[in-house]
């Protein structure tokens, strides 16, 4: 997912590229608002026809609203009073998909048990109301779109209210709404679903009034998810269980080396096997070339996919060597440098004490548990896409440059997708490209089908896109009461967004911000930072919690190093140097401290606490954890949450995103959660080579919410950068040995 | 190739050597039985075969003529007692993030609870035991311990 945005810039930087979404994408009628025909339910997409004069929102009404405020685009309601809510998002685990119908719901004074919720599309209603671009990630859905989605609900409720009072005869000052009725003075009422249609017909209006928060009865409250049953039934269906008729599947021969294209292709054995449709070669990302199998289903593609006999030319591309590449970013570590901070380190020839440091860390695969794909239809007028997509507009403006289209000829169905991690972003839109090139081939060999491009695992996992590899140096000087007096700092690692369309805003003076997040602050350090970005041919990308991934381990193990130097107690120390700023970092601290029974339960034999605390994107969490080391294996026990993520809007998604985060960041200390590469090959392929947390890693959990009612801040990244460090800190304290490398390498006591 | 999948009979032509899984999805159309890794490493493609769970990834549909095959499609209509309460137990405990592993591992815990003496119930480590093949990346695996030992209690 994205990293911390720069509020300040971003309006410049992404003013083009608004630009640029607006016009490719198809709008919806403005004024559909609200009426679904059928009396028995949804009928998904009967949208009135409207002038797209109308359409555009140049209504008198509306006029100043953007698409992102029309209600008509957002919420629905049909005769029996079933609410459907469009989300802007992608819902890949985090929540989103009951969040904002709820956050709509509460302004609306809907009856929460008849609110439904689906996906949007590229359509410019759905960017986030403050990047301007169609975007899920850097925990921004909630944030972003909690004023949006109260007004949004408001403004629909205003207009039933005008739809009342006009049945009525009334002044709309006498009416009032209760879960989805408005209510008469004199004890009349109408339910929204009768008010629908009628409802369509009011202005939309610009100025409202929200709730007093106080008044919440929705957002606040532990809500069960909408998705729920249908996920817990095998129903809910995702990008991969697309099935249009006629459809074909392709798998993809991808090269052993990233950026390699073909020699020799001998495709006659795979063209005779039973049920292949077509063999093409296709452009890659990168500059790659591979072969795509068409198939009639995936089975039958991969059949054909094994009986290719294909020779790559990998003479001209690098071969990545991960041993090699410690040594040069290891050589690098010590050359001069762009500074992201320029502390004086004059100090550090004079400090009484001195810790040196090297950190390694590897590349890490999303490994989301549902294979990337991407179901491509080439119509009449256009294309269709349906895709678990981060970035509808991004992608549709991708697909459109492969398809010789123009963006407004594309349309993208966001798809329900089994995870992402941020691996269902890329700059390049490479999945959505890849599916798109074959789909033109696939028509251009005379197949008339729409094709689902769908990839293995193995192709997942050694394709890149990883969380990059870095290494970081510290050299601390500080005195006998644990005051840091120079730290000196160095990281090495792949940009990852240079290249991307966040590099202007992102990468500055050579350092890209997503590598430095989470370095330093919020603590008073006097930190000279150098950076360093060898440029590689192994793709790399934000993934989940992205720069805080490494640096929160960095931070917080060091500091209970130097906790642990001067005879400091962890939480203490910290406390002091919170001092009586950072009330949040403090909140979320105590609240972990105090739940945890920290400095007042005696613990197992064998056990040891250990304490981190980190903010990521606006959001603070601290763990306290219990651990031990069960024949030379670090074992966690159990992890106690203090969070501080504002107003909770689903407390009990809230707890479960903590957990999931949690889970994630203890899979990266586990033996063999990495990616390495020889001589230019990725060495894993599977989940027996590439280690992720399984039931039997896990620990209890208690999440505490600090209370607050100031708006909300994201919970999808936040937990997992503070429990590596935590884990570590408790290791550390029963072995008397610092952790400096993920996964977590334990050297036997000598 | 006849296969009895969730007790109806269904013809198919397909190759004997034909994963269970894609026979299942691509061919039969039941999509609630997931592709995940291929290999039985993940469990997402857990299905039932004779009431035992297998990974439908590796087995070919050979393997699975004449037998009885339960997806999660039938597990969790509520006409099985076990199944039901899983799937309720989950629904309670709000257990599925993302959900696209949560087939196979419903699958997983209702064959636990049918492989034990009627009203015993799992303890924490036969849970773990039982669901440890079964991979979850959002990490709903507390919640999952909780639904499992849930499910157990409503069944005694």
């Amino acid at each position: 997912m994205l990293s911390n945005i720069d509020y300040s810039e971003l309006p410049r930087a992404l003013q083009h590229m608004m630009e640029r979404d607006q016009t490719a994408t198809k709008p919806l009628p403005r004024r559909s608002f609200l009426k679904l025909a059928g009396a028995t339910g949804l009928a998904l997409g009967a949208f009135p026809h409207i002038a797209m004069a109308e359409a555009a929102g140049s209504g008198k009404a509306a006029g100043a609203l953007k698409p992102t405020q029309q209600p008509s685009a957002f919420v629905q309601i049909a005769g029996n009073g079933e609410v459907m809510v469009t989300i802007n998002r992608l819902e890949f685990g985090q929540g989103v998909h009951t969040a904002l119908p709820m956050i709509l719901a509460e302004e609306l004074d809907a009856d929460w048990s008849l609110v439904r919720s689906r996906h949007g599309t590229n359509d410019a209603a759905y960017v986030d109301p403050l990047f301007g671009i169609h975007l899920t990630g850097g925990s921004h859905s909630i944030k972003n779109s909690f004023a949006q989605y109260r007004e949004l609900g408001a403004r629909a409720r205003a207009m039933l209210i005008g739809a009342a009072a006009a049945r009525w005869k009334v002044n709309v000052a006498t009416l009032r709404t209760q879960a989805g009725t408005v209510l008469g003075p004199d004890g009349r009422k109408l339910g929204y679903g009768e008010l629908a249609a009628a409802a369509m017909a009011q202005p939309v209006p610009e100025k409202i009034t929200l709730k007093d928060p106080k008044d919440f009865r929705i957002i606040g409250r532990p809500t069960p998810r909408l998705d729920a049953r249908a996920k817990s039934s095998g129903l809910q269906d995702f990008g991969i269980d697309m099935r249009l008729p006629g459809q074909l599947t392709a798998v993809v021969a991808r090269p052993p080396v990233f950026g390699a294209r073909l020699a020799s292709v001998d495709d006659s054995a795979a063209r005779a096997v039973k049920g292949v449709k077509a063999v093409l070669r296709v452009p890659l990302d990168g500059g790659a070339e591979g072969i795509a199998v068409v198939a009639d289903g995936y089975w039958q593609a991969t059949q054909g996919r094994d009986a290719l006999k294909l020779n790559w030319d990998t003479a001209k591309v690098e071969k990545v060597d991960s041993e090699r590449q410690l040594a040069q970013y290891r050589e690098l570590a010590g050359r001069p440098g762009p500074h992201k901070f320029d502390a004086d380190m004059a100090p550090l020839a004079t400090a009484p004490l001195q810790l040196d440091a090297e950190f390694v860390f590897p590349y890490l695969a999303h490994a989301a548990m549902e294979p990337l794909n991407c179901t491509v239809a080439l119509t009449e007028g256009g294309a269709e896409l349906w895709v678990g997509s981060q970035c509808a507009g991004l992608d549709a403006g991708a697909a459109a440059r492969v398809l010789n289209l123009k963006p407004e000829q594309v349309t993208v169905n966001v798809q329900m997708a089994g995870g992402g991690f941020g691996r269902r972003f890329s700059s390049t839109s490479d999945t959505v490209v890849e599916a798109c090139e074959i789909a033109k081939a696939a028509h251009a060999a005379g197949l008339n089908a729409p094709v689902r491009t769908l990839w293995s695992r193995e192709d997942d996992m050694r394709g890149g896109f990883y969380r990059p590899m870095h290494l970081h140096r510290a050299r601390i000087g500080f005195d006998e009461r644990g005051n840091v007096l120079a730290w000196d700092h160095v990281i090495v690692g792949q940009s990852i967004t240079t290249g991307s369309v966040f590099e202007q805003f992102q990468v500055k003076n050579g350092i890209d911000g997503t590598a430095t997040e989470g370095m330093r602050d919020p603590y008073p350090l006097p930190m000279r930072l150098t950076v360093h970005h060898p440029k590689l041919n192994v793709p790399v990308l934000w993934w989940r919690s992205v720069g805080s991934t490494h640096t929160a381990f960095v931070m917080e193990t060091l500091l209970d190093e130097i906790a642990r130097a001067t005879e400091q107690d962890p939480v203490a120390y910290r406390m002091r140097m919170f001092g009586d700023k950072h009330a949040r970092h403090r909140d979320a601290l105590q609240l972990a401290v105090d739940e945890s029974g920290y400095g007042k339960t005696r613990l197992a034999e064998g056990r040891a606490w250990g304490v981190a605390v980190h903010e990521s994107f606006d959001s603070v969490v601290a763990y306290v954890v219990e651990a031990s080391v069960k024949d030379g294996r670090p074992v966690l026990h159990r992890v106690t949450a203090g969070v501080h993520c504002n107003l909770a809007v689903n407390p009990r998604t809230v707890e479960a995103q903590v957990q999931g985060a949690a889970v994630t960041g203890l899979s990266m200390c586990l033996p063999g959660s990495a990616i390495t590469l020889r001589d230019g090959v990725v060495e894993q392929s599977n989940f027996d080579g590439y280690t992720v947390a399984r039931i039997t890693d896990i620990p209890e959990f208690d999440v505490h919410i600090v209370p607050s009612a100031e708006p909300p801040t994201g919970m999808g990244e936040p937990g997992l950068p503070p429990l590596a460090p935590a884990f570590a800190n408790a290791i550390a304290r029963l072995t008397d040995k610092p952790l400096r490398q993920l996964p977590f390498k334990i050297e036997s006591k000598s | 190739m006849k296969l009895v999948v969730n007790d109806r009979e269904v013809t198919i032509d397909a190759d004997p050597a034909m994963p269970l899984l894609w026979a299942l999805r691509d061919v039969i159309g039941l999509t609630g039985t997931k592709f995940g890794c291929g290999a039985a490493q993940c469990g997402a493609c857990t299905v039932h075969m004779d009431g035992e769970a297998i990974r439908s990834c590796i087995t070919p549909i050979s393997d699975a003529e004449g037998k009885k095959l339960t997806t999660i499609d039938a597990a969790t209509d509520g006409t099985d007692r076990i199944g039901a309460a899983v799937h309720a137990a989950w629904v309670k405990h709000d257990v599925a993030q993302c959900g696209y592993c949560q087939s196979g591992q419903i699958m997983s815990a209702i064959a636990l609870l049918k492989s034990l003496p009627a009203g015993q119930q799992p303890t924490a480590d036969k849970i773990d035991e039982a669901m440890a093949g079964n991979i979850c990346r959002c990490g709903t695996y507390a919640r999952i311990r909780t639904a499992v030992a849930d499910a157990a209690r409503t069944l005694a």
